[in-house]
């Protein structure tokens, strides 16, 4: 018991962050897989029914069940940030592997293009990205996981950079072994800390990108739900049904609350 | 009491009791009489008539200005700075008598000349482009005597008397020279004064022709912040609001009586009917049994709007047919009648909606759910404004699209004529024979009665083809004080603030 107190003293951004994020994984699953009402279900006797037991979390202006929509929506916004970092991360990399162990020309030439990428906001690169291929959920995944590799690409490089010269990779060398089984068998697993800790922070960011993209009208497309559309439509009733924006945003809020303070908690322990 | 106290006194009760006879009197106007009204932007393209563009300018104009004719609130043209007009039987001329004794605000009365010279300018013909395209039609214009101005045509057209009535063709006098910044028109208010991004001030004016205004003063506020519209009508700044949102009007007080009129426009789902499967008349038809009207008006405006059936809103009182009924709601008939259309298992396709109207976007999110108990899969398509107009009304790239359509003059053609087959602006590629050939009689009909039985006729037509899938003339909102009475709604975009008086208490 001592210990575990002792754990939670020493890093308690780690286990708070920890406990938000998978309740909220826990409660968005389960509210998804068990939730009697169809989402996009729309009900005029409902219309903006108060909590009830029917309806714990209220209904929105169309009558559809808060929770369920809550649930489905939180659970794309996952979804969406989640691939995006998979896609960002894979792609960061490998570029930043080639880049970081190889160096010369083509280190120069990706960096600098990397640099460019990473000028521009990236909610504005990935409004440019939109307007080029038009919205829904998979080109929003693919136009903000573009704009999420630049950064891991160059966490990774300075990650190699860093490594490429330790002893471990020298004794490797002399073993013989080859530039790819050196660059992905012994560095990489040596970069894990630092590239997770970043993945959860670009998870976060992920989150938040989603949620404005979807609350400017131009990411997940209705009826689909995302948190961030979701939002927006709440918009319109701030004055007359606060509640609806104010559960939207408190939800928003919790995840990226959990997975900020899991980002920060990995960073120490890295 | 000394001497002067008495008569001090008794002066105070001779004004208080003055001020209480008029008080009592409403509904007549008094000197000190006013009201203030929000609009949501500053008039800052242009007073000048034939310059303004914008709807909200445009409708403040049409209290300074008034045309040869201009539109009542039924819709009727009738006579303003002409007292009568007449066509020859060519339908080339047209003869217009000026009204006597009707003056301009600077108290000039108004001349042929001015008349001339007015119409000349609205239809660009000494320079510079007219805003009202079918003005480009007009050869000339000739002062035949003091009261009479003909204008004359190069080919017929039976809308020109409704093109004459906006404001665009405004009378105004050839003597200013500066319309755009101090207007002069013959309108029942005079413009007084401007404060950029504040307000602007009308005045009564007591020389006019017709009814006179029943209010003084008018004070027109800015409020460019939607957010603080209701916080200004609750806190007593602005006595009357016009087009708001049900959500505003549900937070108003009770010192406010909210008047519901309709928008003038047919909302719809306009289909393409140039793509599969909108090609057949069957999937339409199943389509428009599939949506349920009163549903969507439940869920997104409380029950609030106008059931349309055809391409025609309500307030085109003389033309409108009501058709809401032609396909009462019934999914057996749908799913049956998609069967013979081949497409039992249902099919997917996109609805088109800008994302800048919440309402369509609503709406179209309501189609969408009650389609689905057809097995059609109507996904929503989201795009900007700008899009919308290049992509679907000029280029045509859509399968269907929820948006609202109206009228841009006072003419059933305005509503009717897109769906001609050769028609510039069909967007929706509707061709059909008989359609074609009913409006082609309009031409060549005799009378006004002839036409709009022909007007008619179309309106059934497109219901009969379940030419789009027709939702509503939306409702709009006015929040008027409970001070006040009086305000009308018009089949287009106008405010009228000579009719608004104070109520009789």
């Amino acid at each position: 018991m001592k210990e575990i107190i002792f754990k939670i003293k020493k890093n308690p951004e780690l286990y708070i962050g920890a406990f938000i994020s998978v309740i909220m994984i826990l409660i968005i699953v389960c509210g998804t897989i068990f939730s009697p009402y169809d989402p996009n279900a729309m009900s005029a006797a409902d219309k903006f029914a108060d909590p009830s037991l029917a309806h714990p979390l209220g209904c929105d202006n169309f009558g559809r069940d808060l929770f369920s929509r809550l649930s489905i929506g939180g659970a794309t916004t996952l979804f969406v940030a989640l691939v995006t970092v998979i896609i960002g991360v894979t792609f960061g990399i490998i570029i930043g592997a080639l880049t970081g162990y190889f160096g010369g020309a083509i280190d120069e030439i990706l960096m600098r293009f990397n640099d460019a990428v990473l000028a521009f906001p990236s909610i504005l690169l990935a409004l440019v990205f939109i307007s080029l291929f038009g919205s829904g959920t998979w080109k929003v995944i693919i136009s903000l996981g573009i704009v999420f590799v630049p950064s891991f690409a160059r966490i990774v490089r300075g990650e190699f950079m860093r490594c490429k010269y330790l002893d471990y990779v020298r004794s490797a060398r002399l073993m013989g072994a080859g530039d790819f089984r050196i660059m992905f068998v012994h560095i990489l697993p040596n970069t894990l800390p630092v590239v997770l800790s970043s993945a959860v922070i670009g998870f976060n960011n992920a989150v938040l990108a989603e949620a404005s993209m979807s609350f400017l009208g131009i990411g997940v497309q209705p009826p689909s739900s995302s948190l961030g559309r979701m939002l927006s439509d709440a918009q319109a009733f701030l004055f007359s049904e606060p509640g609806y924006a104010l559960l939207t945003g408190i939800t928003i809020a919790l995840i990226v609350l959990g997975f900020s303070l899991l980002g920060d908690g990995l960073k120490k322990n890295a | 009491m000394s001497k002067k106290k008495i008569i001090a006194f008794a002066l105070c009760a001779a004004m208080t009791a003055t001020t209480a006879l008029t008080a009592c009197s409403g509904g007549k106007s008094d000197a000190s009489s006013k009201i203030v009204v929000g609009i949501p932007q500053d008039l800052e393209d242009s007073l000048d008539p034939h310059e303004a563009v914008a709807a909200g300018t445009k409708e403040i104009l049409f209290n300074i200005y008034e045309g040869l004719l201009k539109p009542d609130e039924t819709g009727e043209l009738i006579p303003a700075v002409a007292k009568e007009y007449s066509v020859s039987d060519d339908g080339l001329t047209y003869s217009f008598v000026l009204r006597d004794g009707v003056k301009f605000h600077n108290g000039k009365p108004v001349t042929a000349e001015d008349v001339k010279y007015s119409i000349e300018k609205s239809a660009g013909m000494t320079g510079g482009q007219s805003l009202i395209s079918a003005f480009s039609n007009i050869k000339e214009v000739n002062i035949k005597d003091d009261t009479t101005v003909d204008i004359v045509l190069n080919e017929a057209d039976i809308d020109f008397p409704a093109y004459i009535a906006t404001t665009t063709a405004a009378i105004i006098p050839k003597d200013n020279d500066k319309p755009a910044t101090e207007p002069v028109g013959t309108g029942p208010y005079m413009f007084v004064s401007r404060s950029p991004q504040e307000n602007i001030e009308l005045k009564k004016f007591n020389d006019y022709w017709g009814e006179p205004a029943n209010i003084e003063n008018v004070t027109l506020k800015i409020i460019p912040n939607a957010d603080s519209i209701v916080m200004n009508l609750n806190g007593g700044a602005v006595d009357m609001f016009a087009r708001l949102t049900s959500t505003q009007t549900q937070q108003l007080s009770d010192n406010f009586n909210v008047l519901e009129g309709e928008m003038n426009l047919v909302q719809a789902v306009y289909l393409n009917h140039a793509v599969e499967p909108f090609d057949n008349v069957d999937v339409c038809r199943a389509l428009s049994y599939a949506v349920d009207v009163d549903n969507i008006l439940e869920l997104t405006s409380d029950g609030k709007g106008f059931p349309v059936g055809s391409s025609m809103f309500p307030a085109f009182k003389k033309y409108y047919v009501d058709l809401s009924n032609t396909y009462p709601t019934d999914i057996d008939k749908a799913k049956e009648l998609l069967a013979e259309a081949g497409y039992p298992d249902g099919f997917t396709f996109s609805i088109t909606v800008p994302s800048n109207y919440q309402p369509h976007v609503e709406a179209a999110q309501v189609v969408s759910e009650q389609l689905k108990k057809i097995g059609v899969n109507a996904e929503i398509k989201l795009v900007e404004w700008n899009t919308w107009l290049s992509d679907v009304y000029s280029g045509r790239q859509f399968e269907a699209t929820l948006i609202g359509v109206d009228a841009s003059s006072l003419t059933a053609t305005a509503m009717l004529d897109r769906f001609r087959t050769d028609a510039d602006n069909n967007f929706t590629n509707y061709s059909n024979k008989d359609y074609d050939d009913l409006y082609a009689k309009l031409y060549t009909a005799g009378s006004e009665d002839e036409r709009v039985e022909i007007y008619k006729e179309l309106q059934k037509n497109l219901a009969d083809n379940a030419a789009n899938i027709y939702i509503q003339d939306m409702a709009e909102f006015v929040a008027l004080s409970d001070k006040y009475d009086g305000y009308v709604f018009y089949p287009l975009y106008v405010q009228d603030f000579a009719k608004l008086k104070i109520k009789e208490q």
